[in-house]
């Protein structure tokens, strides 16, 4: 790499002098290969939100080519206006206006080629991250299309959110419910997010899932854990009073482990499952037979239809 | 294109010409006290009818109807009954309801020499002249903004600390909405309000506006939405923020009833500003004021008034939605009695994706009509500006479910939805091409006006580019939901639109006023403003990037550092908004430094005219004669001859009536 030269900013000729384009070009490349070699080796493996799973690092490592594509763009408006700014400036005592230049067709075709070919290549990265990368962690709703096409048996995880807690349940170890979130290294994840009372939005931070849950809509994500780890899991949508305090914390551990914790949590918990509604997709609390017609009889099926009459809990 | 330069009121109904006007005191005429005591009526009558209802009729006819929420009926009549009372008693329907029984209409309300007018009493009433609007949006939205700003600082003060310990979980939530809800309904108008009505018919060369009382009616509608949101504090708030997804919204309490109607009504109140512009811009032309001479900010004010008018009936609908929900027990929203939650997702998406391209087009405009004057020379690629914002405008309408990449909506159309994303950054790009084009070996002047311009630059160039992390599915699945967007969204709204505003304000004061701003506290202002803007909401991508969900009370420990930079940063640019606040009332009501020429030298239509502008505007309807940026361009004819010769605008307009008759 060339020496580091500064731009020279010193004021402009007044006459003919210096060639601009040059002496913003050459800064411009400088700090442009600088801030991309940073960006890629010093910043990117350190990147948001981490490798702890397939799709954590496909973020990561999409973030990160963003960021490298990016990086020459500001760079080069604000090494443009750094040098517009200092060697353009109205001089005292010089009252007349500047050179009328009214446009440049090539500069504009230059300008407009450039960034259809960067925006193309971006929705073609885009587009390939997604579709490769079993959709990268984000909800897909109830059919998903971008399926891990791997393993015909991935771990089934069910997210039941509601205000303002998540319940997780496990329908191939007898359907039991947790609210704690234990989850095997190694294996596809398949998580089901549903919601029993109003929007929420299941984000493992560590594992970059994110998936809304919806009343009635089983939205579907997938991800593989690499790591062993403690995961994050915030509620990503304004849910009403106590959002801000919807969260809790799991554990990613071996396959062993897991297994165990499962088997020994499903034998705990026999007892309570007994009584739980079978599995389903959504998870709708009136199907609960005796819930129900005690709903029922009590008129409270009107409204929202759901499992809390709507001004039960009040809400502001 | 007909210019009607008569006032239309000198003719009364039924051929009656008035026989001068009835002489009233002023406590008897239509202003806002008597809106105020129309809307406190209007607001009992709906509210005790809204109890008969529920209580009496319905309760016993439907009772599904009686389950409804706590008492939505007399709240939401309330609000109805008070904004028609609002109306009735600041005058909207006067003229009408005299025409309707035959009597003259006085002429008072309307003529610009009459001494109703003069004075400040004018600024109080339904007043048709658009330069008086212009001016009452001005001073509504620096109240409205700085309103919601005190919100803001609320909301910093809680995310002091990492643990909930200064509001009620609740008391938040409320702040969170009101903050929200307030910013992006009343600062759609933050610039086509005040510059859009003042100065587009000064550009463009009109003595008035299309339709005056429409115009009026935008204005005196935001000060009910205004009090209508804020009222929502005294029946509990609302806990859904700005987005009200449902069923959150439907199963809330009473005081989402005032989101609802605020928002509404808020939409018609644009529906008709952005209705007012376009036909302003389209039928007041001067002669010789082409589209290829009208200034970029008439076109970023086109363009707008046409999302305003195409994007916002579908959230009067949505809203509406959401109240007969409420109300009347419809279940559009419910997903177990045949609704969906994502018909309201997707409505108010279809809405709130062009809405902050209505904040941000005006942005566009203001900064490259400001940028030649300061460079002196020529606006670069006029066409290629003007192509950006049609570019923006068009492109605007297909990315709503960019919002909804997590939400499980059909996952096939994510690869669309982030084509059509990224696409946008094409348009927007030529502004800053058009800027880039603009400075180059240019004489720039560092005015308090170009350097808010020149900020704008720096903050949208950082908020565009997180925008384009926003648009990839797989980046916005960490990002979604979090202090990302946030910030993001911040650095486009406050950072493009707001720093716009203030370069509005800087730079046409003067016009529209006669009064020039302490430019001693404007550049303070400014510093203080950048300053501290950047240094709030810089950390808040790292923040969200972090993992902290937006409006939350309770955050990781480790975040702690930089929420608290973040917070006193907040307080200070609030104390440079304070600058600004006390800036504008110094030199306008204080010091009063008259500035009455054309401080900037500028080539722009309206800077031909004297400060304030007279009556009427124009004496004559100018003739356009040249561009509005030939700076330094040798041989440029003046922008407009004030004064044509006699007949040049009559042939003008018969020639303009044969070539329509002939074609």
């Amino acid at each position: 790499m060339a020496a580091e030269s500064p731009a020279p900013a010193q004021p402009a000729g007044p006459s003919g002098g210096p060639n601009h384009g040059i002496r913003i070009f050459i800064p411009w490349l400088i700090l442009s290969v600088v801030a991309d070699v940073l960006i890629w080796a010093v910043w990117g493996p350190h990147l948001p939100p981490g490798d702890m799973s397939t799709s954590a690092s496909n973020q990561q490592f999409a973030i990160k080519v963003m960021a490298v594509m990016a990086a020459p763009v500001m760079l080069f408006v604000l090494v443009y206006f750094a040098y517009a700014l200092t060697v353009w400036r109205h001089r005292e005592g010089d009252d007349e206006d500047g050179p009328p230049i009214h446009g440049n067709t090539r500069v504009s075709a230059t300008w407009i080629t450039l960034s259809s070919v960067i925006v193309l290549a971006l929705f073609v990265f885009g587009t390939v991250e997604l579709v490769t990368a079993q959709g990268s962690g984000s909800g897909q709703g109830a059919s998903p299309v971008f399926d891990t096409g791997v393993s015909s048996h991935p771990l089934q995880v069910q997210v039941i959110a509601q205000q303002w807690k998540f319940t997780y349940r496990y329908p191939q170890y007898g359907g039991f419910e947790t609210t704690h979130l234990v989850l095997p290294v190694g294996e596809w994840v398949e998580f089901h997010v549903t919601s029993i009372d109003v929007i929420h939005s299941f984000w493992a931070y560590q594992l970059g899932v994110k998936a809304d849950a919806n009343p009635g809509v089983d939205n579907v994500a997938y991800t593989k854990i690499n790591n062993a780890g403690t995961i994050t899991v915030r509620c990503a949508e304004l849910c009403g009073l106590w959002h801000g305090a919807m969260f809790d914390y799991g554990q990613a551990v071996s396959v062993s482990a897991f297994d165990a914790w499962a088997r020994g949590t499903e034998t705990q918990l026999a007892s309570v499952t007994k009584i739980l509604p079978p599995y389903a997709l959504t998870y709708d609390p009136t199907v609960v037979a005796q819930m129900s017609k005690a709903m029922v009889a009590a008129g409270l099926t009107g409204g929202a239809g759901l499992y809390y009459p709507p001004n039960d809990p009040a809400q502001p | 294109m007909a210019i009607e330069t008569q006032p239309e009121q000198t003719h009364g109904a039924g051929g009656a010409q008035p026989a001068g006007p009835r002489r009233r005191p002023w406590w008897m005429r239509p202003a806002i006290h008597t809106a105020i005591i129309g809307a406190v009526i209007g607001y009992l009558l709906g509210h005790l009818l809204g109890n008969f209802l529920e209580s009496n009729n319905v309760a016993t006819e439907y009772p599904n109807l009686a389950l409804s929420d706590s008492s939505d009926w007399p709240i939401v009549l309330g609000y109805g009954f008070a904004i028609v009372g609002w109306m009735i008693g600041l005058g909207v329907f006067s003229d009408l309801f005299r025409q309707m029984i035959g009597r003259p209409v006085p002429v008072e309300a309307h003529s610009e020499t009459e001494d109703v007018n003069v004075g400040v009493a004018k600024y109080f009433r339904f007043t048709l002249d658009h330069k008086v609007v212009g001016i009452q949006y001005l001073v509504g939205m620096v109240i409205y903004f700085c309103t919601a700003g005190l919100f803001a600082m609320a909301i910093r003060a809680e995310l002091l600390s990492p643990t909930y310990h200064l509001f009620s979980s609740s008391a938040y939530v409320e702040i969170v909405g009101e903050h929200g809800t307030m910013m992006m309904m009343l600062m759609t108008s933050v610039i086509l309000g005040p510059f859009g009505n003042y100065l587009v018919p000064l550009m463009i060369g009109s003595k008035r506006v299309a339709f005056p009382r429409i115009e009026a009616l935008s204005f005196w509608l935001t000060p009910m939405a205004f009090l209508i949101l804020l009222s929502g504090l005294m029946l509990g708030g609302f806990p859904f923020g700005w987005t009200g997804y449902a069923p959150l919204s439907i199963e809330s309490t009473v005081g989402a009833d005032s989101y609802a109607m605020a928002f509404g009504l808020m939409g018609i109140s644009i529906i008709l500003a952005g209705f007012n512009i376009i036909v302003t811009v389209i039928c007041y032309r001067a002669p010789g004021m082409r589209w290829s001479r009208i200034p970029i900010f008439v076109w970023s004010m086109v363009a707008t008034s046409f999302l305003m008018v195409l994007a916002a009936p579908v959230l009067v609908g949505g809203m509406y939605m959401m109240i007969t929900d409420r109300t009347a027990q419809t279940a559009f929203f419910i997903d177990t009695l045949g609704g969906s939650s994502y018909l309201y997702q997707n409505l108010f998406w279809f809405f709130g994706h062009p809405e902050v391209y209505i904040l941000a087009l005006p942005g566009f405009g203001i900064v490259l009509e400001i940028l030649p004057v300061f460079c002196r020379k020529p606006l670069f690629g006029y066409k290629v500006a003007a192509a950006g914002m049609i570019g923006v405008t068009l492109l605007s309408f297909f990315v709503w479910q960019h919002h909804l990449f997590d939400s499980g909506i059909n996952p096939d159309m994510r690869p669309v939805f982030m084509l059509t994303t990224e696409l946008i950054s094409i348009p927007t790009g030529f502004i800053f091409l058009v800027a880039v084009g603009t400075v180059w070996k240019a004489k720039i002047r560092f005015t308090v006006p170009m350097l808010f311009a020149l900020a704008f630059f720096f903050n949208f160039l950082i908020g565009g580019i997180s925008g384009v992390f926003l648009s990839d599915v797989p980046a916005d699945t960490t990002e979604h939901g979090s202090f990302f967007v946030m910030a993001h969204f911040h650095y486009t709204i406050m950072g493009g639109l707001i720093f716009a505003f203030m370069a509005g304000c800087y730079y046409w004061l003067p016009k529209m006023m006669g009064i020039r701003l302490n430019q001693t506290l404007g550049k303070w202002h400014f510093w203080t403003m950048f300053i501290f803007f950047n240094s709030t909401f810089l950390p808040l991508f790292a923040v969200g990037m972090a993992g902290q969900p937006r409006r939350v009370f309770e955050y990781a420990r480790n975040l702690e550092t930089l929420n608290d930079w973040v917070s006193i940063s907040a307080f200070c640019l609030g104390g440079s908004i304070l600058i600004f606040v006390i800036n504008f009332v110094w030199s306008t009501v204080i010091a009063r430094v008259p500035e009455v020429g054309n401080p900037w030298r500028s080539r722009g239509l309206e800077w031909q005219v004297s400060s304030p502008p007279p009556p009427g505007n124009f004496a004559h309807v100018p003739v356009v004669l040249s561009g509005p940026y030939e700076y330094g361009t040798p041989g440029a004819p003046p922008v407009a001859d004030l004064n044509p010769p006699t007949g040049v605008v009559s042939a003008a307009y018969a020639g303009a009536d044969t070539a329509r008759a002939e074609a």
